[in-house]
Protein backbone atom coordinates (compact mmCIF):
# COMPACT_ATOMS: atom_id res chain seq x y z
CA UNK A 1 0.00 0.00 0.00
CA UNK A 2 1.27 3.48 -0.84
CA UNK A 3 2.33 5.47 2.19
CA UNK A 4 3.92 8.56 0.64
CA UNK A 5 3.23 9.78 -2.84
CA UNK A 6 5.07 12.67 -4.52
CA UNK A 7 3.18 13.86 -7.60
CA UNK A 8 5.26 16.24 -9.71
CA UNK A 9 6.43 17.93 -6.51
CA UNK A 10 8.43 21.14 -6.86
CA UNK A 11 9.91 23.26 -4.12
CA UNK A 12 11.31 26.74 -4.64
CA UNK A 13 13.14 28.99 -2.21
CA UNK A 14 12.56 32.29 -3.95
CA UNK A 15 13.99 31.82 -7.40
CA UNK A 16 15.98 28.75 -6.40
CA UNK A 17 14.37 25.49 -7.53
CA UNK A 18 15.35 22.88 -4.98
CA UNK A 19 12.95 20.08 -5.94
CA UNK A 20 12.19 19.72 -9.61
CA UNK A 21 8.91 17.92 -10.39
CA UNK A 22 9.72 14.89 -8.30
CA UNK A 23 7.59 11.76 -8.74
CA UNK A 24 8.07 9.19 -6.02
CA UNK A 25 5.96 6.50 -4.47
CA UNK A 26 6.95 4.96 -1.15
CA UNK A 27 5.08 1.89 0.06
CA UNK A 28 4.49 0.60 3.57
CA UNK A 29 7.47 -1.23 5.08
CA UNK A 30 9.94 0.21 2.61
CA UNK A 31 13.25 1.49 3.96
CA UNK A 32 14.26 4.19 1.52
CA UNK A 33 17.79 5.54 1.78
CA UNK A 34 18.38 8.96 0.20
CA UNK A 35 21.87 9.90 -0.90
CA UNK A 36 23.32 12.63 -3.06
CA UNK A 37 25.71 15.55 -3.06
CA UNK A 38 25.33 18.47 -0.67
CA UNK A 39 22.58 20.81 -1.78
CA UNK A 40 20.89 18.24 -4.02
CA UNK A 41 17.65 18.59 -2.04
CA UNK A 42 17.65 15.52 0.23
CA UNK A 43 16.70 17.37 3.42
CA UNK A 44 14.16 19.44 1.57
CA UNK A 45 12.50 16.34 0.12
CA UNK A 46 12.28 14.84 3.61
CA UNK A 47 10.97 18.04 5.17
CA UNK A 48 8.27 18.38 2.54
CA UNK A 49 6.81 15.04 3.67
CA UNK A 50 5.82 16.42 7.09
CA UNK A 51 5.25 19.96 5.89
CA UNK A 52 8.21 21.57 7.65
CA UNK A 53 8.73 22.93 4.15
CA UNK A 54 5.67 23.71 2.05
CA UNK A 55 5.75 22.40 -1.52
CA UNK A 56 5.34 25.04 -4.21
CA UNK A 57 4.17 22.79 -7.05
CA UNK A 58 2.43 19.45 -7.55
CA UNK A 59 0.94 17.44 -4.69
CA UNK A 60 2.24 15.26 -1.90
CA UNK A 61 0.00 12.69 -0.22
CA UNK A 62 0.91 11.00 3.06
CA UNK A 63 -1.29 8.13 4.23
CA UNK A 64 -4.14 9.43 2.10
CA UNK A 65 -3.84 13.07 3.18
CA UNK A 66 -2.43 15.87 1.04
CA UNK A 67 0.05 18.23 2.72
CA UNK A 68 -1.90 21.00 0.99
CA UNK A 69 -5.24 20.18 2.61
CA UNK A 70 -5.05 22.57 5.54
CA UNK A 71 -3.51 22.89 8.99
CA UNK A 72 -5.59 20.23 10.72
CA UNK A 73 -4.59 17.59 8.18
CA UNK A 74 -1.00 18.74 8.29
CA UNK A 75 -0.89 18.16 12.04
CA UNK A 76 -2.45 14.75 11.43
CA UNK A 77 0.29 13.97 8.90
CA UNK A 78 2.96 15.09 11.34
CA UNK A 79 1.59 12.71 13.94
CA UNK A 80 1.96 9.88 11.48
CA UNK A 81 5.48 10.85 10.43
CA UNK A 82 8.06 10.94 13.22
CA UNK A 83 11.19 12.95 12.48
CA UNK A 84 14.74 12.53 13.73
CA UNK A 85 17.12 15.45 13.21
CA UNK A 86 20.85 15.65 12.70
CA UNK A 87 21.20 17.85 15.79
CA UNK A 88 18.84 15.71 17.94
CA UNK A 89 16.83 18.78 19.01
CA UNK A 90 15.89 17.33 22.38
CA UNK A 91 14.10 19.76 24.69
CA UNK A 92 17.00 20.82 26.93
CA UNK A 93 14.96 21.59 30.03
CA UNK A 94 13.31 18.16 30.10
CA UNK A 95 14.74 14.83 31.22
CA UNK A 96 14.97 11.88 28.83
CA UNK A 97 11.67 10.43 30.03
CA UNK A 98 9.95 13.84 29.89
CA UNK A 99 11.20 14.34 26.34
CA UNK A 100 9.76 11.01 25.26
CA UNK A 101 6.53 11.50 27.22
CA UNK A 102 6.04 14.95 25.69
CA UNK A 103 4.31 13.76 22.52
CA UNK A 104 1.92 11.31 24.18
CA UNK A 105 1.06 13.95 26.78
CA UNK A 106 0.67 17.06 24.64
CA UNK A 107 -0.03 15.70 21.16
CA UNK A 108 -2.06 12.60 21.95
CA UNK A 109 -3.53 14.08 25.12
CA UNK A 110 -2.83 11.03 27.29
CA UNK A 111 -2.55 11.22 31.06
CA UNK A 112 0.79 11.93 32.70
CA UNK A 113 1.21 8.42 34.05
CA UNK A 114 0.22 6.77 30.79
CA UNK A 115 2.65 9.04 28.89
CA UNK A 116 5.47 8.14 31.27
CA UNK A 117 4.66 4.44 30.91
CA UNK A 118 5.03 4.77 27.14
CA UNK A 119 8.26 6.72 27.63
CA UNK A 120 9.76 4.03 29.85
CA UNK A 121 8.83 1.32 27.41
CA UNK A 122 10.50 3.18 24.53
CA UNK A 123 13.59 4.19 26.48
CA UNK A 124 13.95 0.52 27.35
CA UNK A 125 13.64 -0.32 23.67
CA UNK A 126 16.49 2.03 22.71
CA UNK A 127 18.58 0.72 25.61
CA UNK A 128 18.39 3.80 27.85
CA UNK A 129 16.07 2.73 30.64
CA UNK A 130 18.62 3.64 33.28
CA UNK A 131 19.10 7.15 31.84
CA UNK A 132 15.47 8.21 32.07
CA UNK A 133 16.08 10.89 34.71
CA UNK A 134 19.00 12.45 32.88
CA UNK A 135 18.88 15.80 31.11
CA UNK A 136 20.03 15.83 27.46
CA UNK A 137 23.16 17.73 28.51
CA UNK A 138 24.08 14.78 30.69
CA UNK A 139 23.93 12.29 27.80
CA UNK A 140 26.39 11.47 25.03
CA UNK A 141 25.48 12.38 21.45
CA UNK A 142 24.60 8.77 20.65
CA UNK A 143 22.38 8.53 23.71
CA UNK A 144 20.70 11.82 22.88
CA UNK A 145 19.92 10.63 19.39
CA UNK A 146 18.44 7.39 20.74
CA UNK A 147 16.23 9.42 23.08
CA UNK A 148 15.22 11.51 20.06
CA UNK A 149 14.24 8.34 18.20
CA UNK A 150 12.21 7.18 21.20
CA UNK A 151 10.55 10.60 21.34
CA UNK A 152 9.55 10.36 17.69
CA UNK A 153 8.25 6.81 18.17
CA UNK A 154 6.18 7.83 21.18
CA UNK A 155 3.45 9.41 19.07
CA UNK A 156 3.06 6.07 17.27
CA UNK A 157 3.97 7.21 13.76
CA UNK A 158 3.46 5.10 10.67
CA UNK A 159 6.57 6.50 8.98
CA UNK A 160 9.91 7.58 10.38
CA UNK A 161 11.96 10.30 8.70
CA UNK A 162 15.68 10.53 9.48
CA UNK A 163 17.83 13.47 8.33
CA UNK A 164 21.49 12.46 8.70
CA UNK A 165 20.90 11.01 12.17
CA UNK A 166 24.54 10.02 12.68
CA UNK A 167 26.35 12.91 10.99
CA UNK A 168 26.80 14.90 14.19
CA UNK A 169 28.17 11.90 16.07
CA UNK A 170 31.70 10.68 16.66
CA UNK A 171 32.34 7.53 14.61
CA UNK A 172 32.36 5.25 17.66
CA UNK A 173 28.87 6.43 18.69
CA UNK A 174 27.22 5.93 15.32
CA UNK A 175 26.69 2.19 15.50
CA UNK A 176 24.45 2.31 18.57
CA UNK A 177 22.09 4.63 16.70
CA UNK A 178 22.25 2.60 13.50
CA UNK A 179 21.46 -0.56 15.48
CA UNK A 180 18.30 1.01 16.86
CA UNK A 181 17.31 2.06 13.35
CA UNK A 182 18.00 -1.41 11.99
CA UNK A 183 15.80 -3.01 14.64
CA UNK A 184 13.04 -0.55 13.75
CA UNK A 185 13.32 -1.53 10.09
CA UNK A 186 13.17 -5.21 11.00
CA UNK A 187 9.94 -4.58 12.89
CA UNK A 188 8.45 -3.34 9.64
CA UNK A 189 8.56 0.44 10.15
CA UNK A 190 8.34 2.48 6.97
CA UNK A 191 11.45 4.64 6.89
CA UNK A 192 12.99 7.39 4.78
CA UNK A 193 16.62 7.95 5.72
CA UNK A 194 19.03 10.60 4.49
CA UNK A 195 22.48 9.30 5.34
CA UNK A 196 26.06 8.84 4.24
CA UNK A 197 26.25 5.43 5.96
CA UNK A 198 26.63 3.14 2.97
CA UNK A 199 26.80 0.03 5.13
CA UNK A 200 23.37 0.89 6.51
CA UNK A 201 22.06 1.45 2.99
CA UNK A 202 23.39 -1.92 1.91
CA UNK A 203 22.31 -3.95 4.92
CA UNK A 204 19.03 -2.32 5.93
CA UNK A 205 17.80 -0.32 2.97
CA UNK A 206 15.24 -1.89 0.68
CA UNK A 207 15.59 0.94 -1.79
CA UNK A 208 18.25 3.49 -2.62
CA UNK A 209 17.65 6.87 -4.22
CA UNK A 210 20.42 9.03 -5.58
CA UNK A 211 19.42 12.68 -5.85
CA UNK A 212 21.01 15.33 -7.98
CA UNK A 213 19.95 18.96 -8.53
CA UNK A 214 16.52 18.42 -7.05
CA UNK A 215 15.78 15.39 -9.16
CA UNK A 216 15.83 11.65 -8.54
CA UNK A 217 18.75 10.53 -10.70
CA UNK A 218 18.81 6.84 -9.80
CA UNK A 219 16.23 4.76 -7.93
CA UNK A 220 16.84 1.08 -7.34
CA UNK A 221 17.97 -1.80 -5.15
CA UNK A 222 20.86 -0.86 -2.83
CA UNK A 223 22.82 -4.02 -3.63
CA UNK A 224 22.79 -3.40 -7.35
CA UNK A 225 23.40 0.34 -7.15
CA UNK A 226 26.27 0.07 -4.70
CA UNK A 227 28.01 -2.98 -6.08
CA UNK A 228 27.70 -2.10 -9.69
CA UNK A 229 26.79 1.55 -10.21
CA UNK A 230 26.08 2.38 -13.83
CA UNK A 231 25.37 6.10 -13.42
CA UNK A 232 28.77 7.82 -13.71
CA UNK A 233 27.94 10.57 -11.24
CA UNK A 234 26.68 8.05 -8.68
CA UNK A 235 29.92 6.17 -9.19
CA UNK A 236 31.84 9.36 -8.59
CA UNK A 237 29.74 10.19 -5.49
CA UNK A 238 30.27 6.75 -3.97
CA UNK A 239 34.01 7.02 -4.45
CA UNK A 240 33.95 10.22 -2.39
CA UNK A 241 31.80 8.81 0.41
CA UNK A 242 33.56 5.50 1.02
CA UNK B 1 26.52 72.17 60.73
CA UNK B 2 28.16 68.85 61.68
CA UNK B 3 26.89 65.48 60.53
CA UNK B 4 24.42 64.06 63.03
CA UNK B 5 22.97 60.62 62.26
CA UNK B 6 20.63 60.70 65.22
CA UNK B 7 18.27 62.96 63.30
CA UNK B 8 17.58 60.22 60.72
CA UNK B 9 15.12 58.00 62.69
CA UNK B 10 12.59 60.78 63.14
CA UNK B 11 12.27 61.10 59.37
CA UNK B 12 12.11 57.39 58.66
CA UNK B 13 8.31 57.11 58.74
CA UNK B 14 8.10 59.86 56.14
CA UNK B 15 10.83 58.25 54.02
CA UNK B 16 9.13 54.85 54.24
CA UNK B 17 5.95 56.44 52.99
CA UNK B 18 7.90 57.73 49.99
CA UNK B 19 9.49 54.30 49.54
CA UNK B 20 6.03 52.73 49.57
CA UNK B 21 4.99 55.05 46.77
CA UNK B 22 8.14 54.13 44.82
CA UNK B 23 7.37 50.43 45.26
CA UNK B 24 3.77 50.95 44.23
CA UNK B 25 4.66 52.82 41.03
CA UNK B 26 7.35 50.26 40.20
CA UNK B 27 5.18 47.18 40.79
CA UNK B 28 2.11 48.41 38.94
CA UNK B 29 4.26 49.94 36.21
CA UNK B 30 6.31 46.79 35.68
CA UNK B 31 3.25 44.53 35.74
CA UNK B 32 1.78 46.64 32.95
CA UNK B 33 5.16 46.89 31.26
CA UNK B 34 5.46 43.10 31.21
CA UNK B 35 2.06 42.75 29.53
CA UNK B 36 2.85 45.42 26.92
CA UNK B 37 6.41 44.12 26.52
CA UNK B 38 5.39 40.50 25.96
CA UNK B 39 2.74 41.53 23.43
CA UNK B 40 5.09 43.87 21.55
CA UNK B 41 7.91 41.31 21.74
CA UNK B 42 5.68 38.61 20.27
CA UNK B 43 4.60 41.02 17.55
CA UNK B 44 8.25 41.64 16.73
CA UNK B 45 9.23 37.96 16.77
CA UNK B 46 6.20 36.36 15.12
CA UNK B 47 3.95 39.11 13.81
CA UNK B 48 3.21 39.84 10.16
CA UNK B 49 4.75 42.89 8.56
CA UNK B 50 2.15 45.33 9.86
CA UNK B 51 2.23 44.12 13.49
CA UNK B 52 6.00 44.05 13.37
CA UNK B 53 6.09 47.62 12.11
CA UNK B 54 3.68 48.91 14.76
CA UNK B 55 5.76 47.30 17.51
CA UNK B 56 8.98 48.61 16.01
CA UNK B 57 7.73 52.21 15.86
CA UNK B 58 6.55 52.01 19.48
CA UNK B 59 9.87 50.60 20.66
CA UNK B 60 12.03 53.07 18.76
CA UNK B 61 9.99 56.13 19.80
CA UNK B 62 10.21 55.15 23.47
CA UNK B 63 13.86 54.12 23.39
CA UNK B 64 14.76 57.27 21.49
CA UNK B 65 13.32 59.72 24.03
CA UNK B 66 14.14 60.30 27.72
CA UNK B 67 11.64 59.07 30.27
CA UNK B 68 11.43 62.55 31.80
CA UNK B 69 10.23 63.89 28.46
CA UNK B 70 7.75 61.03 28.21
CA UNK B 71 6.19 61.73 31.60
CA UNK B 72 6.17 65.49 30.95
CA UNK B 73 4.36 64.77 27.70
CA UNK B 74 1.80 62.60 29.49
CA UNK B 75 1.25 65.10 32.28
CA UNK B 76 1.49 68.47 30.54
CA UNK B 77 1.05 67.92 26.79
CA UNK B 78 -1.72 65.34 26.73
CA UNK B 79 -4.27 67.63 28.44
CA UNK B 80 -3.61 70.23 25.75
CA UNK B 81 -3.64 67.80 22.84
CA UNK B 82 -6.56 65.59 23.79
CA UNK B 83 -7.97 67.30 26.84
CA UNK B 84 -7.17 64.21 28.87
CA UNK B 85 -6.30 65.28 32.39
CA UNK B 86 -4.43 62.77 34.53
CA UNK B 87 -3.11 63.00 38.05
CA UNK B 88 0.66 62.82 38.68
CA UNK B 89 0.56 59.28 40.09
CA UNK B 90 -1.27 57.90 37.05
CA UNK B 91 1.13 59.74 34.75
CA UNK B 92 4.05 58.19 36.61
CA UNK B 93 2.62 54.67 36.39
CA UNK B 94 1.73 55.00 32.71
CA UNK B 95 5.22 56.35 32.00
CA UNK B 96 6.81 53.27 33.59
CA UNK B 97 4.40 50.98 31.72
CA UNK B 98 5.15 52.36 28.27
CA UNK B 99 8.84 52.92 28.95
CA UNK B 100 9.62 49.55 30.51
CA UNK B 101 7.30 47.91 27.97
CA UNK B 102 9.50 49.02 25.09
CA UNK B 103 12.69 47.68 26.65
CA UNK B 104 10.99 44.48 27.80
CA UNK B 105 9.69 43.97 24.25
CA UNK B 106 13.24 43.90 22.95
CA UNK B 107 14.26 41.48 25.71
CA UNK B 108 11.32 39.20 24.85
CA UNK B 109 12.06 39.31 21.13
CA UNK B 110 15.75 38.62 21.67
CA UNK B 111 15.09 35.71 24.04
CA UNK B 112 12.55 34.12 21.71
CA UNK B 113 14.90 34.42 18.76
CA UNK B 114 17.82 33.02 20.72
CA UNK B 115 16.08 29.66 21.10
CA UNK B 116 17.37 27.21 18.49
CA UNK B 117 14.88 26.90 15.60
CA UNK B 118 15.48 23.16 15.73
CA UNK B 119 13.48 22.94 18.96
CA UNK B 120 10.54 24.69 17.35
CA UNK B 121 10.78 22.30 14.41
CA UNK B 122 10.93 19.31 16.74
CA UNK B 123 7.69 20.47 18.35
CA UNK B 124 5.98 21.18 15.05
CA UNK B 125 7.16 17.85 13.61
CA UNK B 126 5.30 16.05 16.41
CA UNK B 127 2.07 17.61 15.27
CA UNK B 128 1.77 20.29 17.93
CA UNK B 129 -0.07 23.45 16.88
CA UNK B 130 2.12 26.54 16.76
CA UNK B 131 0.69 28.15 19.89
CA UNK B 132 1.51 25.02 21.89
CA UNK B 133 5.06 24.99 20.59
CA UNK B 134 5.35 28.55 21.86
CA UNK B 135 3.60 27.93 25.16
CA UNK B 136 5.25 24.62 26.06
CA UNK B 137 8.69 24.68 24.44
CA UNK B 138 10.01 27.99 23.14
CA UNK B 139 8.26 30.21 25.71
CA UNK B 140 9.61 28.56 28.87
CA UNK B 141 13.13 28.38 27.45
CA UNK B 142 13.01 32.01 26.37
CA UNK B 143 11.64 33.02 29.76
CA UNK B 144 14.54 31.36 31.54
CA UNK B 145 16.96 33.15 29.27
CA UNK B 146 15.26 36.52 29.73
CA UNK B 147 15.50 36.62 33.54
CA UNK B 148 18.92 38.34 33.78
CA UNK B 149 18.10 41.15 31.31
CA UNK B 150 14.61 41.49 32.81
CA UNK B 151 16.14 41.87 36.25
CA UNK B 152 18.34 44.59 34.89
CA UNK B 153 15.33 46.40 33.42
CA UNK B 154 13.33 46.07 36.65
CA UNK B 155 16.14 47.79 38.55
CA UNK B 156 16.43 50.54 35.93
CA UNK B 157 12.67 51.15 36.09
CA UNK B 158 12.71 51.24 39.89
CA UNK B 159 15.36 53.93 39.81
CA UNK B 160 13.61 55.77 36.98
CA UNK B 161 10.71 56.47 39.34
CA UNK B 162 12.96 59.03 41.03
CA UNK B 163 12.68 61.18 37.91
CA UNK B 164 8.97 61.70 38.57
CA UNK B 165 10.07 64.31 41.04
CA UNK B 166 9.52 66.63 38.06
CA UNK B 167 5.76 66.19 38.18
CA UNK B 168 5.59 66.19 41.98
CA UNK B 169 4.82 62.54 42.74
CA UNK B 170 5.54 61.88 46.41
CA UNK B 171 7.91 58.99 45.88
CA UNK B 172 11.15 58.41 47.76
CA UNK B 173 13.39 60.98 46.08
CA UNK B 174 10.74 63.67 46.25
CA UNK B 175 10.22 62.89 49.94
CA UNK B 176 13.94 63.22 50.55
CA UNK B 177 13.92 66.52 48.73
CA UNK B 178 11.06 67.82 50.87
CA UNK B 179 12.72 66.84 54.15
CA UNK B 180 15.94 68.39 52.93
CA UNK B 181 14.22 71.66 52.14
CA UNK B 182 13.02 71.94 55.73
CA UNK B 183 16.24 71.07 57.62
CA UNK B 184 19.17 71.18 55.14
CA UNK B 185 20.54 67.87 56.45
CA UNK B 186 21.89 66.86 53.04
CA UNK B 187 24.39 64.18 54.10
CA UNK B 188 22.08 62.36 56.49
CA UNK B 189 18.93 62.48 54.36
CA UNK B 190 20.49 61.60 51.01
CA UNK B 191 22.45 58.78 52.62
CA UNK B 192 19.24 57.41 54.09
CA UNK B 193 17.50 57.73 50.73
CA UNK B 194 20.38 55.96 48.96
CA UNK B 195 20.36 53.12 51.50
CA UNK B 196 16.63 52.61 51.06
CA UNK B 197 17.08 52.43 47.27
CA UNK B 198 19.87 49.91 47.75
CA UNK B 199 17.65 47.76 49.95
CA UNK B 200 14.90 47.86 47.32
CA UNK B 201 17.16 47.00 44.37
CA UNK B 202 19.04 44.41 46.45
CA UNK B 203 15.80 42.65 47.35
CA UNK B 204 14.81 42.63 43.68
CA UNK B 205 18.17 41.17 42.65
CA UNK B 206 17.95 38.48 45.32
CA UNK B 207 14.45 37.52 44.25
CA UNK B 208 15.49 37.17 40.61
CA UNK B 209 18.53 35.09 41.56
CA UNK B 210 16.22 32.78 43.47
CA UNK B 211 13.87 32.33 40.52
CA UNK B 212 16.81 31.71 38.22
CA UNK B 213 18.27 29.09 40.55
CA UNK B 214 14.97 27.28 40.91
CA UNK B 215 14.63 26.84 37.18
CA UNK B 216 16.60 24.08 35.55
CA UNK B 217 19.92 25.01 34.04
CA UNK B 218 20.07 24.66 30.26
N1 LIG C 1 15.24 27.69 4.10
C1 LIG C 1 15.95 27.82 2.96
N2 LIG C 1 16.01 29.00 2.32
C2 LIG C 1 16.71 29.12 1.18
N3 LIG C 1 17.38 28.14 0.58
C3 LIG C 1 17.36 26.94 1.17
C4 LIG C 1 16.65 26.71 2.40
N4 LIG C 1 16.83 25.42 2.74
C5 LIG C 1 17.59 24.87 1.80
N5 LIG C 1 17.92 25.78 0.84
C6 LIG C 1 18.73 25.51 -0.34
O1 LIG C 1 18.15 24.42 -1.03
C7 LIG C 1 19.15 23.60 -1.58
C8 LIG C 1 18.92 22.17 -1.12
O2 LIG C 1 19.10 22.11 0.26
P1 LIG C 1 18.97 20.77 1.10
O3 LIG C 1 19.21 21.12 2.51
O4 LIG C 1 17.70 20.10 0.76
O5 LIG C 1 20.19 19.93 0.52
P2 LIG C 1 20.77 18.56 1.05
O6 LIG C 1 20.77 17.63 -0.12
O7 LIG C 1 20.07 18.11 2.26
O8 LIG C 1 22.26 18.96 1.37
P3 LIG C 1 23.23 18.50 2.58
O9 LIG C 1 23.79 17.18 2.19
O10 LIG C 1 24.28 19.56 2.61
O11 LIG C 1 22.41 18.44 3.82
C9 LIG C 1 20.48 24.18 -1.17
O12 LIG C 1 20.98 24.93 -2.22
C10 LIG C 1 20.13 25.07 -0.01
O13 LIG C 1 21.01 26.15 0.06
MG1 LIG D 1 20.61 17.98 4.32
Amino acid sequence: MSMIEFKQVSKHFGDLKVLDEVDLNINEREVVVLIGPSGSGKSTLLRCINGLEMITGGDLVVDGMSVLSGNANLREIRQEAGMVFQQFNLFPQLTAEENVAFGPRHVRGLSNSESLRIAHELLDKVGLAEKKKHLPSELSGGQQQRVAIARALAIKPKVMLFDEPTSALDPELRQEVLNVMQRLAEEGMTMVVVTHEMSFARQVGTRLIFMENGKIAVDGKPQEMLVNPTNPRLKDFLRHVE
Amino acid sequence: MSVDWTIVPQFLPQLFKGAKMTIYITLVGLAGGMIIGVIAGLMRAYGNRLLNFIALVYIEVIRGTPIVVQVMFLYFALPVLASIRIDPLSAAIIAIIINAGAYIAEIVRGSLQSISPGLREAGLAMGLPRWKVLALIVGPLAFRRSIPPLGNQFIVSLKDTSLFIVIGVGELTRTGQEIMASNFRAVEIWTAVAVIYLILTGTLTLLLRLIEKRMRIL
